[in-house]
């Protein structure tokens, strides 16, 4: 039976695992991604998972003993956060080379140093050509649907890739809100059986993975992973369709609010796109054509659907809580010009570093990137492109 | 540029490498042993089976990193002389004086192990 | 209510306002109201002031940032009064519901309000050795906060912790504890 109960972040990914039940689950606790072990382990505990849950020393050996249980043939998942994923970050390569379907949720939080527990994105935006599918979620209702999904997006045998679930630490993870369980039966179904491309115990089709690959095959096999990461939009989108005819929440790439006669309007990923609809619903009720793109689906990088999305914008902002040192922009605000440009839209784009190290975004703030916008808008040419949003010191 | 994936060749043909798309998934290896990899021209030294004395323990079997120990029936039946590399290990982990010896040369076009 | 009622609660941390602010949240359920409900992102520490705050709403809230002008604030530590400024940026004409033992004009007093807020006062300790047997402020001072704002009925509040924590709990430490929501429900004096 369906039921809504109150679930933070964490507690949503660890009712999606507890549903899905995979055979492995190897961890690493790490605030703030600990409930989500906290709570797995009482699952494990109680027998209501099958799992075998691996206590390991550390999230290097987390990932590897992840990449041991996945290329054996069985549905696996972890989930870490910040300095974890960074500590993962050799794992990371090796399970998306071997095409290893493992499902991960990273919490997002920063990276040290200074040493700070609290959310931005410099985490999982650090680890962007790993060659993971990156997703990233808004509330719990959103992580929870999303970790099921991912099962289905990375088992895909046209796709056979890891997929990172990342959602807002603190901000989304210890974040209590209603969140509506499908039943047990409903998920079992929608994930279906776990069928294994490659599986290292049948000894009936044996085979030898985890090659040495030499020069005259590296680059085919790196294109081909390259190949089946961009093909599997279709997979993600597909399967987002299908969660929402089943269930009624429909998942897509990229999602637009009140953009489709904006003149203005704001790029972001995770929780801020929440406050940032707060700041449009205002802005509109002042007759301000305003807009938002919640941007689901990073890496997969939506080029065509992101440049069509904005392609009527006169000014849009991209806003994220990373920084990349020394680039010429950030992460995602490299990605986004990149895309426009290969899509042949010109428009103004401006972007706004925000929320380091746990810093509040309220929607006050969001409303300043808005200000700024329109004066974008009417001068036809941004003032200043790179942009640090509540700053000390930063005029 | 939609590419259909034909991934699951099972022999490797080296006069004519393979396109991306014809590759096996992560690169695994689905042929099984080391045929593709003629192992055998690798060898300088070569292992000599004395029939009269091996019991087939099957202890070289068990070692053999390129399965070039043929089992018939049970029993030792010979080398495959295309795959042996001529380690040695064989030689080295029999427990019956002369059943398995060492002798220079790999003689591999001569496929005489 | 269609306007959002946003509450801030200040504690000590170990007193368990995490956990009342959550089951708080969760009786919501039962209205049918949306919620958060989420701490201040802060490390905690046993005994260092905590803030946590929740969000209640009979639409879809989107908001993923702290509350910097709430409706409400509930403390549930006397020995806070002194130490932080509870009423800071709570909106004119809104409410303090705190654990005290004095009337709600001292609690006024002490906190040197003129007549802006609306003023209200349960010994949340006295209610919890009584009925607990130990001073333990999180689950009567939900009781007050449900008197006070009005939004969730007292029968949800209670029905909420016996589904939370019958499990966790005997049924006599759950009955203590919904007789201590109870009184303070019934208790919660204002000025």
């Amino acid at each position: 039976m369906r039921k809504k109960i109150g679930l933070t972040g964490d507690g949503a990914a660890a009712e999606a695992m507890r549903q899905i039940d995979p055979e492995v689950v190897a961890v690493y606790p790490i605030t703030p991604q600990t409930e989500i072990v906290e709570r797995f382990a009482e699952f494990v505990a109680e027998g209501l998972v099958q799992t075998e849950l691996i206590n390991v020393e550390s999230e290097h050996s987390a990932l590897s003993a992840c990449c041991g249980s996945s290329m054996a043939g069985v549905r696996t998942m972890t989930c870490t956060s910040a300095q974890g994923l960074a500590l993962m970050h050799e794992m990371l390569y090796i399970a998306a080379g071997n095409r290893l379907p493992i499902v991960m949720v990273n919490v997002n939080r920063t990276l040290s140093a200074p040493i700070n527990i609290h959310n931005d994105q410099s985490d999982s935006l650090g680890s962007r050509d790993a060659g993971w599918i990156q997703l990233y979620c808004e509330n719990p209702q959103e992580v929870y649907d999303t970790v099921i999904q991912a099962v289905r997006i990375a088992e895909d045998h046209q796709v056979m890739l890891p997929v990172m679930v990342c959602l807002d630490g603190f901000i989304v993870s210890h974040n209590m809100e209603p969140v509506e369980l499908l039943d047990d039966g409903e998920v079992k179904e929608f994930i279906g059986e776990f069928k294994p491309r490659l599986n290292l115990l049948d000894t009936e089709r044996p085979i030898t993975a985890g090659n040495l690959t030499l020069p005259e095959y590296f680059f085919e096999h790196k294109y081909a992973q390259v190949y089946a990461l961009e093909q599997s939009k279709e997979k993600i989108e597909e399967v987002g369709r299908e969660f929402g005819d089943r269930f009624g929440r429909r998942y897509g790439l990229v999602e637009g609010y009140k953009l489709d006669d904006a003149e203005i309007a704001v790029i972001t990923l995770g929780s801020m796109a929440g406050t940032a609809r707060v700041a449009v619903d205002a802005l509109r009720g002042e007759g301000i054509k305003a807009g938002l793109l919640k941007m689901r689906c990073y890496r997969p990088f939506p080029v065509q659907e992101l440049a069509g999305a904005l392609k009527n914008i006169r000014a849009a902002a991209v806003m994220e809580k990373a920084v990349s040192p020394g680039a010429p922009g950030p992460a995602v605000f490299s990605d986004i010009i990149a895309a426009l440009y290969r899509q042949s839209v010109r428009i103004n784009l401006i972007s706004y570093v925000a929320g380091l190290g746990g810093r509040d975004v309220p929607v006050k703030s969001i409303h300043r990137v808005y200000e700024h916008l329109q004066k974008v808008a009417a001068s036809g040419e941004p003032d200043r492109i790179l942009n640090y949003l509540d700053l000390r010191g930063w005029e | 540029m939609k590419r259909k994936i034909n991934d699951s060749i099972r022999k490797l043909d080296k006069t004519c490498l393979p396109n991306w798309y014809e590759i096996p998934l992560a690169g695994a290896i689905l042929s099984e042993g080391s045929e593709d990899y003629e192992t055998g021209s690798w060898r300088t030294r070569r292992p000599v089976w004395n029939k009269e004395e091996c019991t087939s323990c099957l202890i070289c079997w068990l070692f053999c990193p390129e399965m070039a120990i043929k089992v018939t029936g049970g029993k030792m039946a010979g080398i495959n002389a295309s795959l042996c590399k001529g380690c040695g290990v064989c030689a080295n982990e029999c427990p019956r004086e002369g059943a398995m010896t060492m002798v220079e040369g790999g003689e591999y076009r001569d496929c005489k192990v | 209510m269609a306007e959002m009622l946003e509450i801030r609660w200040h504690a000590r941390g170990g007193q368990g306002a995490v956990l009342a602010s959550r089951y708080l949240a969760a009786s919501a359920i039962r209205e049918n109201l949306y919620f958060q409900s989420f701490p201040q992102f802060g490390t905690e520490r046993m005994g260092a002031p905590i803030v946590a705050y929740t969000r209640l709403s009979d639409a879809p809230i989107y908001l993923y940032c702290a509350i910097e002008e709430p409706d409400m604030v509930v403390v549930l530590d006397p020995t806070l009064l002194k130490v932080v400024k509870v009423t800071a940026g709570l909106k004119p004409g809104g409410a303090v519901v705190a654990n005290y033992p004095g009337a709600p004009a001292e609690l006024a007093q002490e906190l040197g309000l003129k007549g802006e807020y609306r003023v209200y006062s349960v010994d949340a300790y006295k209610i919890s050795t009584e009925e607990i047997g130990r001073p333990i402020p999180n689950t009567p001072m939900v009781g007050a906060l449900a008197r006070v704002m009005g939004r969730i009925k007292l029968e949800n509040i209670l029905a909420e912790f016996s589904e939370q924590f019958g499990h966790r709990f005997s049924s006599e430490v759950v009955t203590k504890n919904l007789n201590a929501v109870r009184r303070a429900y019934e208790e919660v004096q204002s000025l």
